[in-house]
């Protein structure tokens, strides 16, 4: 099973009749058409495995300078000056932009992506189920830069309303309070967007997880009693769990690198602008930050704090996407 | 009442059985069902809706630039955001480049790499290898990009073009040939590996003319795929391939325009401008693109022999 959203269980899935592929070391000869081709395939492996490790140690190796010259603090100041002999620039904000325009898109996107898996796999009649999968597996083919553009232009305005509403209504609590951001771009705008590109990866990969579960499991219930509904509740969802808790760490990571499509979305703040909470704020992520500032990489010290912000997004991506690894895997050990 | 028998469905879509009726569900539950089945069908349809209300929304908007004849004909070139006219041959011209080079450095390392997993690769490094795989799955477009920029115009001195492009986009395709090529390999049966042992044939030789060959079709899927991925990713192309007006094909100097950065150039444009229109043909413009990978790459998978 092959999906345009580049997310799979692969490695879970065995060879044909549940083994895995025959190792024939045996019929390694140590030829030399062998010792070569062996050689080539390992090196293709070590080549993967060093790009990672490359990319953390040119991001750490040149990102260091800059640090050390900061007079602000990098975590904590909200503060992103970087130019000049006194350079002050902390992460703070742009971690809480990046954060919670993610945590939005997941908290809209789960949900649906669960239910659209289930639509797929349990409630579509049988003509529609792979139409229905290739269909949302298309929206993970859509450019990132035309969702921007589609966002900004077309959705957009069409928030206004429920933006307005919740402002008025909700300004109370921190998160729907009012700012100096008077249009829709906002960090909410981003977060319906983000959503919307992260469905299909959310979609794909539970669809997966939940076509596996075992049909035993499901007849046991239906045969005693269960509604459809009730079926899924007590057979499909706790069989699936541990590929939904994957599929939505996938899908963070993905909406956390998001870069175009949040740098079109979302208006950025003048310098010194009052931090705020609310989700109708302005301000960028890590990803669109970098973007909007590649004009300025002229000095090594700029170049240099932008590396800095880039790593952190690198290191938050990279947990995310281990802890997604590491839940797959323990569902791994426990069904073998 | 029928009793049930063997051929009692088996498949994923199970269905309940209809004539076994034992006294029904109290109605909170029936009810339950169905309003769990209704959210089910209205979940498919909301995500349905932002795919078709795009791809109407782009259609509406660029289709009449794109199809004059002149949009496959001229570049950009010496045209302004208020004047009317050109094409984006050179955009086009630069994706495809930038495309098809990005494929040639990372189909080999892909594949190779899923070869080593699949037929090699047994204890730690191996799973090594599959790690990080994954990882590079999840670094963002705009992190490979900084990356590339960090070790050859800073490290190195080199000037920004098309060719580190392609090096940050070739970091984005690896993991989408390894992770599907792999697929493709595990699904090749094992008896043909074991018929070409017991004939003698050396594992290498296995591999290459028989393994191969079977998941041939899989293989170019993915690779489809994965280059209808790359083709739309902006983020790199910000940092590493500067946007130009004029046709340049020259991957290792100078600007080089691209359908993404062509509409990114453009973006903020009133609406009244014509330059307003060209940027939903660009858009257009590559989503068709990237849809017929998609169909090439599906199309393939028809002949797959696996």
């Amino acid at each position: 099973m092959q999906s345009v959203t580049g997310v799979s269980i692969a490695d879970e899935t065995a060879g044909p009749h549940g083994q895995s592929p025959l190792a024939g070391d045996g019929a390694g000869t140590g030829r030399l058409g062998d010792r070569l081709f062996g050689g080539a395939a390992i090196g293709a492996g070590a080549i993967v495995v060093g790009l990672v490790t490359l990319i953390g140690v040119f991001l750490l190796s040149q990102a260091i300078p800059s640090l050390m010259k900061n007079e602000a603090n990098f975590l904590t100041s909200t503060e992103w000056s970087v130019g000049g002999e006194h350079p002050r620039f902390g992460i703070l904000r742009l971690l809480w932009v990046t954060v919670l325009s993610s945590l939005m898109a997941l908290a809209i996107a789960v949900p649906i992506g669960i239910a659209v898996a289930l639509f797929i796999t349990n409630y579509a009649p049988k003509w529609l189920s792979k139409p229905a999968a290739s269909t949302v597996d298309l929206l993970a083919a859509v450019p990132s830069i035309i969702f921007g553009l589609w966002g900004l232009r077309v959705l957009g305005p069409h928030t206004d309303g429920i933006q307005n509403f919740l402002r008025d209504n909700l300004g109370w609590f921190p998160l729907f309070k009012e700012t100096t951001v008077g249009s829709s771009t906002t960090i909410f705008l981003a977060g319906i967007v983000l959503a919307i590109m992260i469905l299909p990866i959310i979609t794909a990969l539970s669809r997966e997880v939940f076509a596996q579960t075992p049909p035993t499991h499901k007849e046991g219930a239906l045969a005693l009693g269960a509604t459809k509904w009730e079926m899924i509740r007590t057979a499909v969802l706790p069989f699936g769990k541990p590929g939904v808790i994957s599929a939505a760490m996938l899908g963070l990571g993905r909406a956390l690198g998001e870069t175009v499509a949040v740098m079109i979305l979302i208006s950025s703040l003048a310098q010194g602008t009052a931090f705020s909470f609310s989700l109708f704020d302005g301000g960028e992520t890590f990803a669109s930050k970098i973007a909007l500032g590649a004009g300025e990489f002229d000095t090594p010290q700029k170049t240099g704090a932008y590396i800095a912000a880039g790593l952190v997004l690198f290191i938050l991506t990279f947990i995310v996407n281990a802890i997604a690894r590491i839940v797959i895997e323990r569902r791994k050990a426990f069904t073998e | 009442m029928t009793a049930i028998t063997n051929d009692f469905p088996r498949d994923h879509s199970l269905a309940e059985p209809r004539d076994l009726d034992l006294g029904g569900k109290s109605g909170g539950r029936a009810l339950k069902n169905s309003i769990a089945t209704f959210v089910m069908w209205a979940a498919f349809a909301i995500a349905v809706i932002p795919l078709v209300w795009i791809l109407v929304t782009v259609a509406v908007k660029g289709g009449h630039l794109i199809l004059d004849s002149t949009w496959w004909t001229n570049s950009q070139q010496g045209v302004t955001a208020r004047r009317e006219g050109g094409g984006a041959v050179h955009a086009i011209q630069g994706t495809l480049i930038q495309g098809l080079v990005t494929a040639l450095i990372s189909v080999p390392i892909g594949v190779l790499t899923a070869v080593y997993l699949v037929e090699y690769g047994r204890g730690r490094f191996a799973r090594t290898v599959s790690f990080m795989v994954d990882i590079l799955t999840g670094v963002p477009s705009i992190v490979a990009g900084l990356f590339i920029y960090a070790v050859f115009v800073n490290a190195f001195g080199f000037q920004r073009s098309g060719i580190f492009v392609c090096f940050a986009l070739t970091l984005l395709m690896i993991p989408v040939v390894v992770r599907s090529t792999e697929e493709m390999l595990k699904l090749v049966p094992n008896e043909l590996r074991e018929a070409a042992y017991a004939l003698g044939v050396p594992k290498w030789k296995t591999i290459f003319s028989v393994v191969l060959p079977t998941a041939f079709s899989g293989i170019i899927t993915g690779v489809l795929l994965g280059l209808a991925r790359v083709m739309g990713e902006t983020a790199p192309l910000l940092i590493l391939g500067p946007y130009t007006k004029a046709i340049a094909t020259d991957l290792f100097g100078g600007n080089m325009a691209t359908l993404p950065t062509m509409i990114n150039q453009d973006r903020d444009q009133a609406v009244t401008l014509p330059a307003y229109d060209r940027i939903w043909a660009a858009a257009l413009t590559l989503i068709l693109l990237i849809l017929l990978l998609n169909l090439l790459g599906r199309l393939a998978s028809r002949f797959s022999k696996v």
